[in-house]
């Protein structure tokens, strides 16, 4: 029994490296490949580079990059700070106050959730259109300052949150919005931080909104970038500068993951509703 | 503290923003989508005629559809049962008593971290003609395996890619879960006598059946709508021979290349109704697999 479990201990650490291992490899060669000649990838070449080279790099900064990493940092730092202050309101609004039609609301926002994007995609396009926004950054922040799942999140956290703590700071003469921003955001900061850094997340690898909204090069998104810099790289088999721009497009997330670690993995965040 | 209409203005108040939202973003356009679907809708002219179900009839008398319909069922089949058990299977071990295992759990992320352009620029070049993929297969069986433009092959390459990518976001959904489930129920099976695997498949799998529809409720809606990896991989044209066309990426053709809105919001429709229908269905399947187990 014991040899068989020292056994089964063993197998699963071999798997568990070797996912590691198939986790990280991807990523690996691309660092390779961007350090290549386009001439050494060209003629298929050897797993190291036999010349390094930093061209690919020098391309990708002289091309927009620069400006479309500028255009998704404003983009996303503006769409998480509306998401987390109006989706953390409604919350906790539909947590802690007892206004009529709360029940109603809740249960229609359940629905609406459950429609996929795609429904709203085209329609979406001629409100966004209509009211003159095609072609400007703030056609993707106010079409994703809301999340309905974050409200959720929020709601259920506010649920579990003591009163006390509040009844205190009213008792002090705050006012709701003041009881608000002063105690009970700043009590909520572990879940403003989670619903933080997947909404920067998620607005920094949207692809499809950018791709229906923006059509000026020079207002392009990141991952739009990218899309444009493999569709004039790729038939010169560039692969170095398409690699190069892939790795610095995830860096500033690989940052944020490396700092907030622990929000990243120890979410229970959108399940904690279905559980 | 304060009358009945005091707590009504507070509560409209701190709900305002995401309602206007939610009104001007999601409503109308759903609204809109109802109406849109039924006319002939040219977005450069501003025309629009009403037309019936014609928008209906014309798809279904499309083999592009036909196409888009049979690859994201394909797609769906393949990647949510096999993503499900990867991330269930891994969680489970990383949950035992493993060393290093928030090391692992690190690195593993890795993939979910990475933006969908970025995630397919890679595999494009792991899986094209001059890729490493392509050559280590070459190198050991002599034959070289053209994934990217052999259609049979394209949207595996997506398969893998997203099956890559999304394990690891539900793995640490299981882990959450896993917490939940009391260690007596573990002890009492290896008192029974249940080896590891016995234990995993009688204490493990029952236990995690709520996360578990979560997770394939998730998977199914996120395959169903598969677009970006398909549009990237494909520069957007669905070949090689319509083989990576999806639902969504002939939504976007359709009202984007075609300029037909009517049409692509009668297809976006289909989609969301089979959406629903299977969500439905698989809800009720796994509520009955619990009944019984």
């Amino acid at each position: 029994m014991r040899k068989n479990n020292r056994f089964l201990k063993i197998v699963v650490y071999i798997f568990l490296v070797g996912y590691c291992l198939l986790t990280v490899a991807p990523f690996l060669w691309s660092i390779l490949t961007s350090f290549k000649t386009t001439a050494e990838i060209a003629g298929g070449g050897t797993f190291f580079p036999e010349t390094w080279s930093l061209k690919g790099y020098e391309t990708i900064f002289k091309s927009q990059f620069l400006q479309w990493i500028r255009n998704s940092i404003f983009v996303a730092l503006f769409t998480t700070v509306f998401n987390l202050i109006f989706n953390t309101m409604a919350g906790y609004a539909l947590a802690r106050i007892d206004f009529k039609g709360r029940q109603l609301l809740f249960s229609a926002m359940l629905l609406l959730i459950m429609i996929p994007s795609q429904v709203t995609m085209i329609p979406l396009y001629i409100v966004v259109s209509k009211i003159g926004l095609i072609d400007s950054h703030w056609s993707i922040i106010f079409t994703t300052m809301i999340n309905i799942g974050y409200i959720f999140m929020m709601r259920q956290f506010f649920i579990n949150f003591p009163r006390d703590v509040e009844e205190a700071a009213t008792m002090d003469g705050l006012t709701r919005f003041g009881t608000f921003f002063r105690v009970v955001l700043p009590n909520a900061k572990a879940a403003i931080a989670t619903q933080s850094v997947f909404i920067f997340m998620g607005v920094w690898n949207e692809f499809m909104k950018p791709l229906l909204f923006i059509s000026s090069p020079d207002k392009y998104m990141l991952t739009q970038g990218l899309n444009a810099i493999s569709k004039t790289y790729k038939n010169a088999t560039q692969w170095d500068v398409i690699m190069a721009g892939a790795l610095v497009s995830i860096i500033p997330i690989f940052i944020l993951y490396i700092v907030m670690n622990k929000y990243f993995i120890a979410k229970n965040d959108q399940t904690a509703g279905i559980k | 503290m304060g009358g009945k209409r005091y707590q009504n203005l507070q509560g409209y108040s701190f709900l305002m923003p995401a309602l206007i939202i939610i009104v001007v973003f999601t409503i109308v356009p759903i609204a809109y989508a109802f109406f849109m679907m039924f006319f002939k809708v040219d977005i450069l002219s501003g025309s629009r005629s009403f037309v019936g179900l014609s928008n209906f009839e014309k798809l279904f008398q499309d083999p592009k559809f036909w196409a888009s319909f049979e690859n994201t069922f394909k797609y769906v089949l393949v990647v949510v049962p096999i993503q499900t058990i990867i991330a269930m299977a891994l969680a489970s071990i990383l949950n035992s008593r493993i060393k290093f295992n928030r090391t692992f759990l690190t690195i593993m992320f890795i993939p979910t971290l990475t933006s969908s352009s970025a995630m397919t620029l890679i595999f494009m070049w792991l899986f094209n003609n001059n890729g490493l993929v392509v050559n280590m297969i070459g190198n050991l069986f002599g034959t070289k395996i053209l994934f990217l433009s052999n259609p049979d092959l394209a949207l595996t390459v997506i398969m893998i890619m997203n099956i890559f990518s999304t394990v690891p976001h539900f793995m640490i959904v299981y882990l959450s879960g896993l917490q939940d489930v009391p260690d007596s129920l573990y002890e009492a099976a290896s008192i029974d006598g249940a080896n590891r695997f016995k234990q995993f498949l009688y204490v493990t799998v029952p236990q995690l059946m709520p996360i578990s529809f979560y997770v394939v409720t998730m998977g199914l809606v996120g395959c169903f709508q598969i677009f970006d990896q398909a549009f990237i991989l494909s520069n957007g044209t669905g070949g090689p021979q319509n083989s990576t066309l999806t639902f969504s990426l002939y939504i976007y053709q359709l009202a984007f290349t075609s300029n037909d809105m009517g049409r692509a919001t009668a297809l976006a429709f289909i989609l969301g109704l089979i959406i629903f229908t299977v969500t439905f269905i698989v809800n009720k399947l796994l509520k009955a697999d619990k009944v019984n187990g």
